[in-house]
């Protein structure tokens, strides 16, 4: 292929400023946690000096000159967090009781359709599937393979086998699995599922066109991906019961079950329930898989896929809003026992 | 400075000098002056000049190859006027050109396929109506009705650019001759010869609607299409614009005419499976079996012809070519349904008017048409500049006064309607559902 260097020189020139900039700022932020702390810390040097010399007690460490400096640098996160998080989600609430174009206010009027409309409910029905399925299963499987293999010969490979899929992308897994699912009339099966049923004497189905048979075959894509994840943690903290515990149990005469459900299962709840909870946030969030897939077709679509398609490609900014709102309502209780877990956790 | 004199403050100040140096490199911007200027294959572009070393962005849909021909066709423009275009085209452009301008980040001209999103923008305020050079330029240039569809409240805002047209079928010549069937002139015929061939062994049709976001739009034109035949194209008018609802009887009949190709599984779909692979095949495979016997006739618009692999034939005794899809009732004449894209601006800046009055202009167009693979409805563009076979007779069709043509319906729509409960609903229907729930569907989703 040629390339012409001189006519793609626009583009080398914004490179070299993007560089630039990187440097500018990456550099501006290191000189200043370089000579801030620097400058403190002589200050000291200095105050220490001067007391030792004039004898007189050292003065007390004053928090306010700590509480500005570390005020100094929460600022840029709050900022941002302002600008990129607050302000969009007051902006997507207000929005959400306005109509299609963002001129008037309709009231509930789009919660009424969310509710009202059969083909929201749907959506509505389907992200519940998905939240009850994906953690549970998820986690079950990442459990069941992690007691499975631990300390088991070749656990590293087993276990990279699983966790394999987590390197995969939302996008490029549903790619993947839609070979998987994929349909030929007549001819070879070219779709691995298929393939198997034909090889069993069975007829080749269209898969991911019967609802609701799809959205499970959906949701099995997100396990496959999550599955690893769960393994891995929960795996950690199974390695993590302390040795004499499970000493003093064997001494005891526990059978195998009574291990699991004594001495494993307690000791690692608490990555059991951040695991379930990472997996019912992004859960609530899947949007990569169905779109890719099946594209909210055939009844299929969760809230966040049909977010994105009444918002940005039909112009209803008022339905897309409303269930943006209601995703964000279901995130809360989630979040909440998250925080509530973890606060009773680092009192008990 | 006593401080610096550990490595990593030499970072610290390469990134400072950095800073400074990216801050004094922004003032030599490059005002390359066009060294054509003046020369003779200039002097079409005397009236846009004035305008040298200023910048126009368009954003559009168009990619990749085709994109490429859409810079060249304005490579002697830029050069001779000095105004740089600045092309972005986006896969996704429907869903970003909105998120771009309610960010305050519009592009000086937008090549808009939707006359419905044309009407959404004009309605929000946001798109200039054209300047008036413009404007004349566009009137001596193109039809009327092709103008209706730029306007919105009787401001028009939108060029026709592009266009293609989609009443056609298409075949193997090939194949035809070989099995001895001839090219259906009359609804009837066309009935009669799918059957003959479903006798013979061969799915007489395929199709394909998917397609990524868009799934859905190919059978909306099927519907659209038939209705035109069955329907005076007032009816089509009303029903694109509610004034009947999208469920009205006349509405339900065209498509279940279309349901009797569609979802007839002696029919469907060559080379593909049951009628239900019509949702799963994406619309760019759907019409290939053709060129390989395994189905016989695939309904599709102009542009497919770009979609046969290199070295396919296309013409009248080729591998492919098209027929006109035949009138239901030869009376009523025969119409044609056709789409295309809309040059629009956000910015009135005097060189974003020249661009846009440019592209309305002979020597766009004709400059366009000689790359290849491209059609329009503007009537200054020269037959002989348009190569491939069906790219000509669709400028026949589009340049015919006499004909009755008609946009798209699915994009004159609200998007909401259009590009969405439509498409939706046309996915549902070839998986199944019957018509009158669908169209019910559609109908309840248009406030």
């Amino acid at each position: 292929m040629e390339f012409d260097f001189a006519e793609e020189q626009p583009k080398f020139l914004m490179l070299m400023y993007g560089l630039i900039a990187f440097v500018a700022v990456v550099g501006g932020l290191l000189l200043l946690l370089d000579v801030v702390p620097a400058w403190f810390a002589r200050r000291r040097e200095a105050q220490l000096v001067a007391a030792s010399v004039s004898g007189t007690p050292l003065p007390r460490r004053r928090k306010q000159g700590e509480g500005l400096f570390a005020l100094f640098f929460l600022l840029p996160t709050l900022l941002l967090l302002m600008v990129g998080l607050v302000v969009p989600a007051i902006r997507t609430t207000l929005l959400s009781f306005m109509d299609a174009g963002s001129n008037n206010w309709v009231g509930l009027r789009n919660y009424d359709w969310m509710f009202s409309d059969s083909s929201i409910v749907r959506v509505l029905i389907n992200t519940l599937v998905w939240v009850v399925l994906v953690p549970l299963v998820a986690t079950a499987f990442g459990l069941i393979y992690a007691v499975l293999v631990d300390k088991a010969r070749f656990e590293a490979v087993a276990k990279s086998l699983i966790f394999l899929p987590m390197a995969i992308s939302f996008v490029g897994a549903s790619i993947i699995w839609k070979f998987v699912y994929a349909y030929r009339g007549d001819g070879d099966q070219i779709g691995l599922l298929n393939q198997i049923v034909v090889s069993l004497g069975g007829e080749p189905k269209q898969w991911l066109l019967e609802s609701p048979l799809n959205t499970l075959l959906l949701i099995v894509i997100m396990i496959w991906i999550q599955a690893g994840f769960a393994m891995v943690v929960l795996s950690a903290a199974i390695k993590a019961i302390p040795g004499d515990i499970v000493e003093a149990a064997r001494l005891d005469g526990v059978s195998p079950w009574q291990m699991f459900w004594r001495i494993t299962m307690p000791s690692i709840r608490p990555a059991l329930i951040v695991v379930a909870v990472t997996l019912t946030i992004a859960t609530l969030k899947v949007f990569d898989i169905v779109r890719t897939s099946t594209n909210g077709n055939y009844d299929t679509s969760v809230i966040a896929s049909e977010m994105y398609n009444q918002a940005f490609r039909y112009g209803q900014n008022g339905q897309g809003s409303a269930l943006a709102v209601f995703l964000f309502v279901l995130v809360i209780p989630v979040v909440i026992y998250q925080i509530r877990n973890l606060r009773q956790q680092r009192e008990g | 400075m006593a401080v610096f004199t550990r490595p990593r403050q030499a970072f610290a100040i390469a990134g400072v000098l950095g800073l400074a140096l990216s801050a004094t490199a922004c003032g030599t911007g490059d005002d390359k002056k066009s060294d054509n200027a003046g020369s003779a294959e200039c002097a079409a572009y005397d009236k846009y000049e004035g305008h040298d070393g200023k910048k126009v962005s368009i954003y559009a849909s168009i990619r990749d190859a085709e994109a490429d021909l859409l810079e060249r066709s304005w490579s002697q423009f830029t050069d001779c006027t000095g105004i740089e275009i600045d092309y972005e085209g986006n896969a996704e452009f429907e869903a970003q050109l909105p998120v771009r301008v309610d960010g305050g980040n519009a592009p000086d001209l937008a090549f808009v396929p939707q006359p419905g999103l044309v009407k959404r923008f004009a309605d929000a305020g946001k798109l200039k109506s054209l300047g008036a050079d413009t404007k004349t330029m566009a009137e001596q240039n193109l039809p009327a009705d092709w103008l209706k569809y730029g306007t919105v409240n009787g401001t028009l805002y939108g060029v026709p650019l592009g266009a293609n047209v989609k009443s056609f079928v298409w075949y193997s010549p090939k194949l035809f001759k070989e099995k001895g069937w001839a090219v259906p002139t009359s609804w009837d015929d066309m009935i009669k010869l799918s059957d003959t061939i479903a006798a013979s062994g061969v799915k007489p049709w395929c199709a394909g609607i998917e397609s990524g976001d868009a799934t859905g739009w190919p059978a909306t034109d099927w519907i659209e299409d038939v209705l035109l035949r069955t329907q005076t194209p007032e009816v089509y008018d009303q029903w694109t614009t509610h004034a009947i609802p999208f469920n009205d009887p006349r509405i339900v009949d065209a498509v279940n005419r279309a349901g009797t190709i569609l979802k007839n599984e002696k029919y469907m779909n060559g080379g593909f499976g049951g009628v239900k692979s019509i949702g799963t095949t994406a619309f760019g495979e759907a019409g290939l079996p053709v060129t390989t016997g395994k189905c016989a006739m695939h309904r599709q618009a102009s542009f497919y012809a770009n979609q046969f692999p290199e070295g396919t034939k296309v013409a009248e005794d080729g591998d492919a070519f098209a027929f006109y899809f035949p009138a239901i009732d030869p009376a009523k004449g025969k119409p044609v349904l056709g789409a295309g894209e809309f040059v629009v601006a956000y910015a009135d800046r005097p060189e974003v008017q020249a661009v846009q009055t440019y592209l309305a202009s002979s020597e766009y167009v004709n400059s366009r048409a000689k790359l290849g693979n491209w059609v329009t409805a503007n009537n200054k563009l020269d037959i002989a500049n348009v190569a491939s076979p069906i790219d000509k007779l669709s400028v026949q069709i589009l340049q015919d006064k006499s004909g009755v043509f008609r946009f798209d319906g699915s994009d004159l729509m609200p998007a909401a309607v259009g590009a969405g409960t439509f498409w939706k609903g046309m996915v549902e229907w070839i998986n199944g559902k019957d018509t009158a729930p669908v169209l019910q569907g559609i109908e309840s989703s248009w406030k």
